[in-house]
């Protein structure tokens, strides 16, 4: 598994897209930092790279390397190796050199100027991001055979994580406001990555407005070590589930 | 050492590419995969190498069911009709993948590559190649792990005359040591020296396998081409 | 006036000399009750170190009561432990332990009743019901105390430092926390309370009702329920003070209501859910404050107007200000908000485009409060981004016109 995962690697290096990316991350990273004294506002504007941005470069990049990798992969199926190997290779691959791009270009701006628990929830969150949204990118892809469709549903699944979901919880809150609704939100939480990072971030960056408002319920949960712990395993689970799904399809895909 | 695949069949949405397969195939033989396009000649060969898995039947490689086996693919040498190949990588490149991820133990045979002289130009990237080089290279690396097996798929397509002898005198050199070599091709003149077998298909079904002396007896013709003519002839 | 009192009160205590009487075991009295009826005006009491369980004492000369090493007066949780009806009595340096409790009697560990110029200063209060109580006080100093009570919901606990219809009150240096209110003042006029530290509390740090006239200077308020709630008051200038991690559902640093003409300026507020929340109030200046890290800087509701917010920083805010109408009344001019992305052509200082602090997820979370769990999604920017380019539901008027570029120097 090492040797494929050296030519994907090798082959990502090469590729120039990531080291562009690693550079845009640390001109905005340094740019909202050097811009603004104040650095809590520098995560705040980080915690949207991390939860917007960073999921759809890594989706879109992921689905399209996964296409363009056909003939990698193509030479490789009818050599001796497991398929298991090579697919969870090129994923390996990615999600490291994706999350070495994010570390350069985010996490080490964050560690030098707002060395902080705040930073490091941010940081943690956006390596979250990225290589979940890969792995729902290697399932995208190995589902669609076709490229430009692929990446269009690649693009969908962006925006139905950073988007359409939110909205639609929104209006689920609005229709059933007579209710208490914190437990059933904490659910529809857990569905979407995107979201979870987002409120282990909130947790951190406005304690005092959630202490005041939906308080109990959802601070109990999501302030307990316990909580904490459970959306951990959330992201978790949503960092295994897709690569996972897409592995066993790929087993059976015919080449 | 034999491969025998056993009712294999195999549709692509309505299409059936493999339709109720059986056949056997034994070492020392060299044996010539013919058919019309679309016969299902690439989708047999690619069920035998696991890059394609039957939706019935079963083959097995050495009496083990390849389905979920990796390993038989070791001693499997196999050339591609069309060589994909990363774009951005040089020959020198590919071949040193190669070996990195085959890491074989016994002694390559570089024969090929000396003799279609790609050392020369082992620095051009893949995408760079013509279709003829392409070509050589997939022959390259088809017999460079010295396999018992040996697939190719319309293996002179495309080469010119000089590469195409020497690739055939490789062929009945590795049929000579007792290798079992599988050979699909649209220029039947050119398999009368290589195969003992023949193996006929059509529309995804097997019509016939039969030793080359037993077609001849059957249809009375020395060459091929003539003998399979005749049968489609006949049909 | 109240500095003049205060000076004549120090004259009268300094010229009055009267003979020493000690308490303690091998003094010249055992118990604290036999020196006192002993004594006589101008005198004072020298307590030595012990536990004294003597019921209820009455002061009703004017002595100087001194505990050296801290003696112990307790209560047994039966009694009022001392009650002063004397003018210019001081009480100095004890402990007083296990006031009695009561649901319908305010019980004390001190009641000041009737009296003037009274001084009580540097004791501990533990565990006592009231710590301090005064009613009918005039210029009292209570200063330097130590109190701290086991207070754990409102109906069953008591204030640590109890005001009622008193006048010209000073209260400085004094520590509270485990009380209901740390301080409590009702009908009370022209009094400073200075330098205290009121934390943990289960209700408010301090706790006006009905009293005009008053300052509060460089407090703390840590962790109570609320801060402070000034209500139904008026002429209450509030200065320098920290209000800090009031945290909770109805948690503010400062809770306003129904007041009018007063200040608050200069304070700090850190990490409240709501710093300032206004009912009612008007024609408050509220200038030169640091918000940071609140859950909302400042709660306006619609009955307020006349108020002039300026020069304050808003910094780290999840929402600056929210509002429950359409309708603003009150002027906000010269802030620095750290959300405000206008800029500035003239390097002036001041942006060129007005900011308005009421977002439109600020008023979304006040409909429906679960929605604070979207906060931050990238809808809610969008929403908030949008609406800011063309505000269609957040008060119109609500806006700093002249938004400052950098914070305020304070």
């Amino acid at each position: 598994m090492k040797t494929i995962i050296k030519y994907v690697m090798l082959d990502l290096l090469r590729n120039r897209i990531v080291l562009g990316y690693t550079f845009v991350l640390l001109i905005i990273s340094f740019g909202v930092f050097n811009m603004d004294a104040n650095t809590t506002k520098g995560v705040l504007s980080l915690m949207n790279i991390a939860l917007i941005f960073v999921p759809l470069v890594s989706i879109i990049f992921s689905t399209i390397y996964v296409y363009n990798s056909s003939e990698f992969i193509e030479l490789l199926v009818a050599q001796p190796l497991k398929r298991k190997t090579l697919w969870m290779s090129i994923y390996t691959g990615l999600a490291f050199s994706l999350s070495l791009a994010f570390l350069a270009g985010v996490g080490l701006p964050v560690l030098l100027y707002s060395f902080s628990v705040t930073g490091l929830m941010l940081i943690i969150s956006g390596l979250f991001q990225t290589v979940i949204f890969a792995g729902i990118a290697l399932l995208a892809a190995v589902k669609t055979r076709d490229k430009s469709k692929g990446i269009g549903v690649a693009v969908l699944l962006w925006f139905l994580f950073t988007l359409i979901y939110d909205a639609i919880v929104m209006l689920v809150l609005f229709q059933f406001s007579d209710y208490p609704m914190e437990k059933p939100m904490i659910a529809l939480t857990m569905f979407n990555p995107v979201d979870l990072s987002r409120i282990l971030m909130l947790l951190k960056l406005d304690i005092s407005a959630l202490m005041g408002y939906t308080g109990a319920v959802f601070l109990d949960f999501f302030g307990s070590t316990n909580g904490i712990l459970f959306s951990i395993a959330a992201l978790l689970l949503w960092t295994i589930a897709p690569v996972w799904a897409s592995l066993k399809y790929f087993q059976k895909k015919d080449l | 050492m034999m491969i025998i695949a056993s009712n294999v069949t195999k549709t692509f949405g309505k299409l059936k590419a493999l339709d109720d397969v059986s056949v056997t195939c034994n070492k020392g033989h060299a044996i010539a995969l013919i058919g019309p396009n679309g016969s299902g000649k690439t989708t047999l060969i690619k069920t035998i190498l696991g890059m394609v898995v039957p939706d019935s039947g079963f083959i097995t490689f050495d009496k083990h069911n390849i389905l979920h086996d990796w390993k038989y693919r070791e001693r499997i040498g196999y050339m591609p009709q069309i060589g994909r190949y990363p774009e951005s990588m040089s020959i020198a490149q590919v071949l040193e993948m190669m070996r990195d991820i085959r890491n074989s133990p016994s002694p390559l045979d570089e024969e090929l590559i000396e003799q279609f002289q790609l050392h020369e130009i082992e620095n051009k990237k893949m995408r760079t190649l013509s279709g003829g080089t392409r070509q050589k290279v997939s022959a390259s690396l088809a017999f460079l792990f010295n396999p018992d097996v040996l697939i190719l798929d319309e293996p002179t397509a495309g080469l010119d005359p000089l590469a195409a002898e020497i690739l055939k005198q490789k062929i009945i050199a590795e049929k000579e040591k007792g290798k079992l070599i599988l050979i699909t091709s649209h220029i039947l003149s050119e398999l009368d020296d290589l195969v003992s077998e023949i193996i006929y298909m059509q529309d995804g079904k097997l019509q016939f396998h039969k030793s080359l002396e037993q077609l001849q007896e059957d249809t009375g013709k020395v060459k091929i081409a003539q003998a399979i003519a005749q049968v489609m002839k006949k049909k | 006036m109240k500095n003049q009192l205060t000076i004549l009160f120090l004259f009268i205590s300094v010229v009055s000399f009267g003979k020493t009487i000690t308490v303690g075991k091998g003094k010249q009295f055992a118990t604290v009750k036999q020196a006192i009826s002993h004594a006589s005006a101008g005198d004072t009491v020298l307590i030595d170190a012990g536990v004294y369980q003597e019921g209820q004492l009455v002061l009703e000369k004017r002595l100087v009561l001194k505990g050296v090493n801290s003696p112990v007066l307790d209560g047994e949780k039966k009694y009022e432990i001392l009650t002063i009806k004397a003018n210019g009595a001081v009480v100095e340096g004890m402990v007083f332990r296990n006031s009695g409790r009561s649901s319908y009697l305010d019980i004390a560990a001190v009641r000041i009743a009737d009296s003037r110029y009274v001084t009580v200063k540097n004791n501990r209060f533990e565990t006592t019901f009231f710590g301090i109580y005064s009613q009918h006080a005039t210029a009292c100093i209570i200063l330097g105390n130590k109190l701290s009570s086991d207070a754990k919901d409102e109906i069953n606990s008591a204030n640590g430092i109890h005001c009622w219809k008193s006048d010209s009150m000073r209260i400085e240096g004094n520590e509270i926390t485990g009380h209901r209110d740390g301080i409590y003042f009702e009908f009370v006029t022209n009094s400073f309370i200075k330098n205290n530290y009121s934390y943990e509390n289960v209700r408010y740090g301090i706790h006006f009702m009905f009293s005009n006239n008053d300052s509060y200077v460089n407090n703390t308020f840590k962790n109570n329920g609320a801060g402070v709630a000034v209500m139904y008051s008026n002429h209450i200038h509030m200065q320098q003070n920290v209000f800090a991690d009031n945290w909770g559902s109805a948690a503010y640093g400062i809770l306003l209501k129904d007041i009018s003409d007063g200040s608050i300026t200069g304070n700090t507020f850190q990490n409240n859910s709501v710093a300032v929340m206004m009912e009612g109030s008007s024609r408050l200046q509220i200038e030169k404050n640091k918000f940071t890290g609140n859950g909302w800087a400042m709660k306006i509701q619609a009955n307020c107007m006349d108020n002039i917010i300026t020069q304050n920083n808003f910094i780290s805010n999840s929402f600056d200000v929210a509002t429950n109408g359409e309708l603003v009344l009150s002027h906000f001019e010269k802030n620095y908000w750290d959300k405000y992305e206008g800029y500035d052509l003239n390097r002036n200082g001041i942006g060129d485009v007005p900011y308005r602090p009421v977002s439109l997820y600020a008023m979304i979370t006040e409909r429906n409060p679960a929605s604070m769990m979207l906060y931050r999604s990238f809808m809610a920017t969008l929403i908030d981004k949008i609406e800011k380019v063309v505000p269609v539901l957040t008060p119109v008027d609500l806006k700093d016109e002249t938004p400052l570029m950098k914070p305020v120097k304070l």
